[in-house]
């Protein structure tokens, strides 16, 4: 069970706004994790800023420290259950163009139908995956 | 300079991940468990994302003008609703429904001490590097 927290919802979505916003003003790239990760796996390309921003994305939380409550993330799911995870994410984000960055906030965002079709699609069967998971296998 | 932007914006991606709770993948499972421990929260990160990305978007960005600090903005440019986005957009959302995380968290949660989480980043990069051929198929 987690509580609804609006606040820390809102502010922390303004954030993932604001650093969208700035790699495609200034660098004219948008900020869909998955297309930059799938960059730096092309054999050639401009992979410099691609390392950087993902180096911030994991450094980012440091940051955050001071200001939230650290959750100590553990994952109660099975090491195969990840990695299936894992594997599927990777395939449907490269063959869909996109995931919950790239298509839920910039897609959406500069009010592409692509992008809103994936993102509906990708919730509407993520939330399904849950509810068979935990109303049907008791996960 | 384009490297430095491309920090910032990835640290600001992962400080707004950890403050919006979004790291922790029990808040995202919550949010798809509409049935159940429902926890709308997800829904506010992304709308403080799109308000400030969207109006930022429509405000500063035009897309036939020059980033500040490259040649050109790199934007999608398909516009069809093909079969690999709807395919894609399936497996994304199978394998995000699974157990909550999506290629941004799981690259915020680097540093956790949770070393499932490599395992999913893993998983996730063989899955994108296979994907292309799948891609081939489906076009």
């Amino acid at each position: 069970m987690t509580d609804f927290t609006p606040i820390s919802a809102l502010v922390g979505g303004g954030f993932l706004g604001l650093a969208a916003l700035i790699l495609l003003k200034f660098n004219g790239r948008i900020a869909g994790i998955s297309g930059v990760i799938g960059g730096v796996l092309q054999p050639t390309g401009d992979k410099d800023w691609r390392w950087l921003f993902l180096i911030g994305i994991m450094l980012g939380p440091l940051l955050a420290t001071p200001f939230t409550e650290r959750v100590d993330i553990t994952l109660d799911a099975s090491w195969a259950l990840i990695i299936s995870a894992g594997f599927l994410v990777g395939i449907g984000s490269s063959l869909g163009s996109g995931c919950t960055s790239g298509h839920g906030i910039c897609g959406i965002g500069r009010l592409s139908p692509r992008s809103l079709v994936a993102t509906l699609i990708f919730m509407v069967i993520a939330a399904l995956v849950v509810f068979v998971m935990t109303h049907w296998l008791g996960a | 300079m384009k490297l430095v932007t491309a920090l910032i914006a990835g640290l600001l991606f992962g400080f707004g991940l950890s403050i919006s709770q979004m790291v922790n993948p029990q808040k995202v499972l919550n949010f798809l468990d509409i049935s159940g421990n429902f926890d709308p929260s997800l829904g506010l990160v992304m709308v403080g994302a799109l308000l400030v990305f969207g109006s930022g978007y429509h405000l500063l960005i035009k897309p036939k003008s020059q980033p500040l600090l490259a040649a050109e903005y790199c934007l999608p440019s398909a516009k069809a609703i093909d079969k690999p986005l709807v395919v894609g957009a399936i497996i994304f959302g199978l394998g995000w429904g699974l157990v909550g995380i999506c290629p941004g968290p799981a690259l915020a949660n680097v540093l956790s001490g949770e070393i499932k989480i490599l395992g999913f980043i893993a998983a996730m990069l063989i899955g994108m590097k296979i994907s292309g051929r799948l891609t081939r198929l489906l076009t």
